[in-house]
């Protein structure tokens, strides 16, 4: 299980910093977007992999850790995830509005020379 | 009520009228005196009720907890010394608010000045009044940053805005240099408690990095009080209004720089250091000011430069580091203060009657304003030094020091003859300021034909005019009491023996006087024809103007050198600069492995599922295509990410995070609608088209392909490597173990986030709301690209059908026909989906949910109603206001936290219960869930908004300038 998530996580982030390295703007968004699902899957991973375990407590007590999945990587990504769908639509905006000014979609508002 | 009560009064009263002041009309000019003034006086009579604790060494004290844990507390502190001041500055500063009410014109702004000039006065008692030195360097930026709001009132005055700008470069540099110093001080010390560090000047002189601070705190003394080679913003600052320059220059501004070598006198005086550096500064700024003062063709410009001469000379004093030059130096900053207000204050007369300020175009006004004239004749005495008034006892002291001083070096012999020339350039200046305004034949041309000023206006000089004479006449029994006072606080226990009399008998300092005033009337006869010729600037000195060194100095570094550095490291274009950030986090995160090898444990492995293998072939497969197709395919692309995210998402499931798998699902719908809207205006690429990579790109891919391989690996490597070792001891216990007891929820995840750690989630969700409305801000002025501007491909096609097919056939009516059915569906499904929202969010502390889940959900139900009906027809039939409900969501939210404090719990801190409600059975109530509510309708709102105004897009009609070119070359493609 440890080594396909592992190589899950790494696939994800190394398409992920490709596009971030590329010149198109549209490729960065898809890598940022790639590269997020890496990151929180990697927060998850710091709190070990647990299958099966209950992730509710058993009403009316206060949870041992043996028995549950751990609630603080979770409570991360949570936030994690709907900063990251922020972010995407804040690029998403900035990256139409200088393509309207630039008449470019590179990264830097003009095509390069060479 | 208590003194220290008191003193609290006296430091917050200037603020909160600064505060009300800010907020009254505009033309409420005497309104917004009678209040400065009244604060101005209450804060007078504050001083004098604590009068009493403060004599022989008395102390009161005001002591809060601030930061204990690092040792810092506000203290306010109230010795003789802080006391004279605070007598200087809020009596003074009350006779300048009166002063100003008739010299403001109705023109001016004046909510702003009079709220300037308090929360000014409030500064300086601040600085005043510390305690603490951390707290002290925070009052002397809040004074620089006032005084340059002051210096810059005529805002639309260039020369204002220069003067301001130097002034705060200048003071508020030195500002910085003090808070270093202070720090070191500190350092040394173990404590910024102001008593603690008077009370240690010996460990501290003793200390091998005694220089270094009193060096960075010196930085700070000097340049406030425009010290050589500090000293020229000074006269730059005198574009002020007239009240400004009179109030700051005279016993405010630049006073809290030799107000502070007072204050520290005890803990860092003493040393060859001191006297050299302090001594020094003071006596070239002594002499040099007087010089330049006697040049002068503007009144203020020579009370300004008298003004750094005086400074000088009190710095002198200090510097001369014996007790008796020390409480000469105290007794001269009183003085000082009022007749250098009052001048101020004639000047200003002068000014505002006459419309001029040039002594070239004045002469002759005593015949119109004879009292004003002999006013400003005795203040001007009392400035060069004439006998039975106050200028002459400090400079007798200052005479009588001179001589007594004899270290054996030369400057110690040179003194008594330094001092007496420049004392001879003070009456030169003094007698040229009266001579050259109100002397001669009877001024030409003047913009305004002078009078003398309404009578309060006159009033303020009148007041301090006759402090000068009193005290110079009776000392001992006017100011004598207040200077012990003052002067005990400094320098206890060992008060010097000191007279102050009037008369001594016939003495080398008399002599002195005599030499001086005789010497300093011959040189000005002498000097006259020169001052005629109406020359600018002084000789000698002409042509080392300091302004421009300065400017020069400043464009160097802010501008030349920091472009080339710019030039030199720093680059515009992204992919360099992410090619950085990404190398170095990699050689960041490789760094610990240097000389080890990361140790794999293979104990703690779960057993491999080949469906969960199944499903990451089909991830990785997703993240690879969506890699290679991202540039000429972005659909199929958007369509992989969403593969992806759904394997992450289902990933999230099989290892026990139900939570966040609903979370991750939602929002990868939302984010792949969000990306859909925005395909639309991006540029058409076709990979036929594009020529191939040149070599150069070719090696560049290679390097970002190693790059991205090197990062992935890594990460991977990174990930399996923590995976199968033990886990350690982390706080998640204490959420499980607390979340029901506590936070009442079995959900721990959704009790973390809207409970133990709401104040994040708080700023979380105003993150979100900021986001949105920048995007809805952003997308407001949106101008798509020429050639985005007209109608999708796809859309003319069908129209074009549409046409063709039938003449009853409407325009649009395929993508209706098409989606008939879904969107009949789509439309009756909306309010069980918003039911599901409710659901989740009122499920959420105890099951997967929440206000998050929720809120996206709500936003999918109405995304779909959008999608079903079109934006018309929605928003025909119902309000769509996402912005009032990112607001709603705020303050609910933030109204959940502020409840607390109702019941006398920190911000935040929540109640939970469980209700039996009919219908739905037992459910949870906290308050947690009233603070959830407003997560959920902040990102209903956020979502929407970012989401519609995209959409929104699509129905605007563009006019961009080229529109019509480029609608003209399309259509012309076409054919």
């Amino acid at each position: 299980m440890e080594i396909i998530l592992a190589l899950g996580i790494g696939v994800l982030a190394g398409s992920g910093v490709w596009l971030l390295l590329r010149p198109r703007t549209f490729q960065v968004i898809i890598g940022l977007t790639l590269l997020s699902y890496a990151v929180n899957l990697f927060i998850l991973a710091m709190g070990r992999l647990r299958t099966g375990a209950p992730a509710i407590l058993a009403a009316g007590r206060s949870g041992e850790p043996a028995h549950y999945a751990d609630p603080l990587p979770q409570a991360l990504i949570l936030t994690a995830i709907v900063i990251s769908f922020a972010t995407t639509a804040l690029f998403l905006v900035v990256l139409l509005a200088a393509r309207g000014l630039t008449g470019t979609d590179h990264v830097d508002g003009a095509e390069r020379e060479s | 009520m208590s003194n220290a009560t008191l003193l609290i009064g006296l430091t917050a009263l200037p603020f909160a009228g600064s505060l009300v002041a800010a907020f009254l009309p505009a033309n409420a000019r005497n309104i917004e005196a009678w209040l400065a003034g009244a604060v101005a006086l209450a804060g007078l009579i504050i001083t004098a009720t604590c009068y009493s604790s403060v004599t022989a060494g008395g102390i009161v004290r005001y002591e809060a907890q601030w930061l204990p844990t690092l040792g810092l507390n506000f203290i306010l502190r109230m010795d003789g010394f802080a006391w004279l001041f605070s007598v200087l500055v809020t009596g003074i500063g009350f006779l300048v608010v009166l002063y100003a009410r008739y010299y403001m014109s109705p023109e001016d702004p004046v909510p702003r000045f009079f709220s300037f000039l308090l929360a000014f006065m409030g500064a300086m008692l601040g600085i005043v009044l510390s305690g603490n030195l951390i707290q002290l360097v925070f009052f002397w930026e809040l004074t620089s940053l006032f005084s340059f709001l002051l210096i810059g009132y005529w805002h639309h005055n260039a020369a204002a805005r220069d003067g301001a700008r130097m002034a705060l470069t200048i003071t508020a540099a030195g500002g910085l240099c003090l808070f270093a110093g202070v720090l070191v001080l500190g350092y040394i010390v173990g404590s910024y408690d102001l008593d603690a560090v008077l009370a240690s000047g010996d460990l501290i002189r003793s200390h091998s990095l005694y220089l270094p601070a009193l060096i960075l705190i010196l930085l700070g003394a000097l340049t406030k009080s425009a010290q050589f080679p500090f000293h020229f913003w000074l006269p730059q600052a005198m574009v002020a209004p007239t009240p400004v320059s009179a109030y700051l220059h005279s016993a405010t501004l630049v006073k809290a720089g030799v107000f502070l070598l007072a204050r520290l006198w005890p803990a860092l005086a003493g040393t060859d250091a001191w006297l050299w550096i302090v001594g020094m500064s003071g006596l070239v700024t002594f002499v040099l000011g007087a010089y330049l003062a006697i040049f002068q063709q503007d009144l203020k410009g020579l009370l300004a430069y008298s003004t750094i001469s005086h400074l000088g000379l009190i710095t002198l004093l200090l510097g001369l580091d014996t007790p008796l030059a020390t409480l000469a130096g105290i007794f001269h900053i009183i003085n000082h203060a009022t007749f250098k207000a009052s001048l101020f204050m004639a000047a200003g007369i002068i000014d505002h009657e006459t419309g001029t300020r040039d002594i070239r175009r004045l002469s002759g006004l005593y015949r119109f304003m004879p009292i004003t004239a002999t006013l400003a004749m005795v203040a001007a005495a009392a400035m060069a030094g004439v006998p039975l008034l106050n200028g002459f006892l400090s400079k007798e002291m200052f005479f009588a020091e001179t001589i007594q001083i004899h270290g054996g070096s030369i400057m110690d012999d040179m003194l008594p003859y330094i001092a007496t020339l420049a004392t001879m350039f003070s009456v030169v200046y003094s007698l040229r300021f009266i001579h050259g305004a109100f002397f001669g034949p009877p001024a030409v041309d003047l913009p305004r034909v002078p009078h003398e000023p309404p009578h309060w206006m006159r009033f303020p000089v009148e007041f301090l005019v006759l402090a000068c004479l009193v005290v110079g006449i009776i000392p001992g029994l006017t100011v004598g009491p207040a200077l012990e006072t003052a002067a005990y606080a400094v320098l206890s226990p060992a008060l010097p023996q000191y007279n102050l009399a009037v008369w001594h008998g016939f003495t080398w300092p008399l002599l002195m006087s005599v030499i001086a005033l005789v010497g300093g009337a011959l040189l000005y006869r002498l000097l006259q024809r020169y001052l005629l010729s109406g020359v600018e600037g002084a000789p000698l000195l002409r042509h080392l103007k300091s302004q421009r060194i300065f400017d020069r100095v400043l464009v160097t570094i802010s501008w030349r050198w920091a472009g080339s550095l710019k030039n030199l490291l720093g680059t515009r274009r992204l992919q360099v600069q992410l090619r950085l950030l990404v190398g170095t986090t990699l050689i960041a995160a490789l760094w610990p492995l240097y000389g080890h090898w990361l140790a794999v444990d293979h104990a703690a492995s779960l057993a491999l599922d080949p469906a969960f293998a199944l499903l990451w072939t089909v991830g990785i497969t997703c993240a690879v295509g969506a890699a290679y197709l991202a540039k000429y395919h972005r659909l199929a692309a958007l369509i992989l990410v969403g593969g992806a995210g759904l394997v992450t998402s289902i990933t999230f499931v099989w290892l026990s995070a139900p939570d966040l798998a609903l979370t991750q699902l939602l929002v990868e719908i939302v984010t792949t609608m969000l990306i859909l809207l925005g395909l639309r205006w991006l540029p058409k690429r076709i990979e036929a088209i594009d020529s191939g990579p040149h070599a150069k790109a070719r090696t560049r891919r290679l390097g970002d392909l190693t790059l991205a391989l090197l990062a992935g690996s890594g990460l991977a490597v990174l990930a399996y490597a923590v995976m199968t070792r033990p886990a350690p001891q982390s706080i998640s216990r204490f959420f499980l173990e607390r979340a029901y007891t506590e936070g009442g929820g079995t959900n721990v995840v959704n009790v973390i986030l809207v409970d133990f750690r709401g104040f994040d989630t708080l700023g979380e969700i105003t993150v979100l709301g900021i986001v949105a409305l920048a995007v809805y801000a952003l997308l407001r002025r949106f101008r798509p690209a020429p050639d985005s501007i007209d109608i999708p491909e796809q859309q003319r096609l069908q129209n074009a059908r549409d046409a063709a097919a039938h003449p009853l056939r409407s325009t649009g009516a395929t993508v209706t026909d098409y989606l008939a059915i879904p969107a009949l569906i789509m439309q009756a499904i909306y309010p069980f989906i918003g039911l599901l929202a409710v659901f989740l969010l009122i499920r959420g502390h105890d099951l997967p949910g929440g206000g998050f889940v929720a809120g996206i959900t709500m936003t999918v139900a109405l995304l779909l109603l959008y999608m079903a009906g079109g934006i018309r027809w929605v928003e025909a039939r119902l309000r769509v206001r996402p912005v009032r409900w990112i607001a709603m969501g705020l303050l609910l939210a933030a109204g959940t936290g502020v409840g607390a404090w109702l019941f006398c719990y920190p911000f935040l801190t929540s109640y939970a219960a469980h209700a039996e409600l009919p219908v739905i059975g037992r459910a949870p109530l906290a308050s947690a869930l009233l603070f959830d509510l407003g997560v959920f309708v902040l990102v209903v709102g956020a979502m929407a908004l970012i989401l519609l105004a995209l959409a929104h897009q699509s129905i605007r009609s563009h006019r961009a300038p080229s529109t019509k070119a480029a609608l003209a070359s399309v259509t012309t493609e076409e054919k």
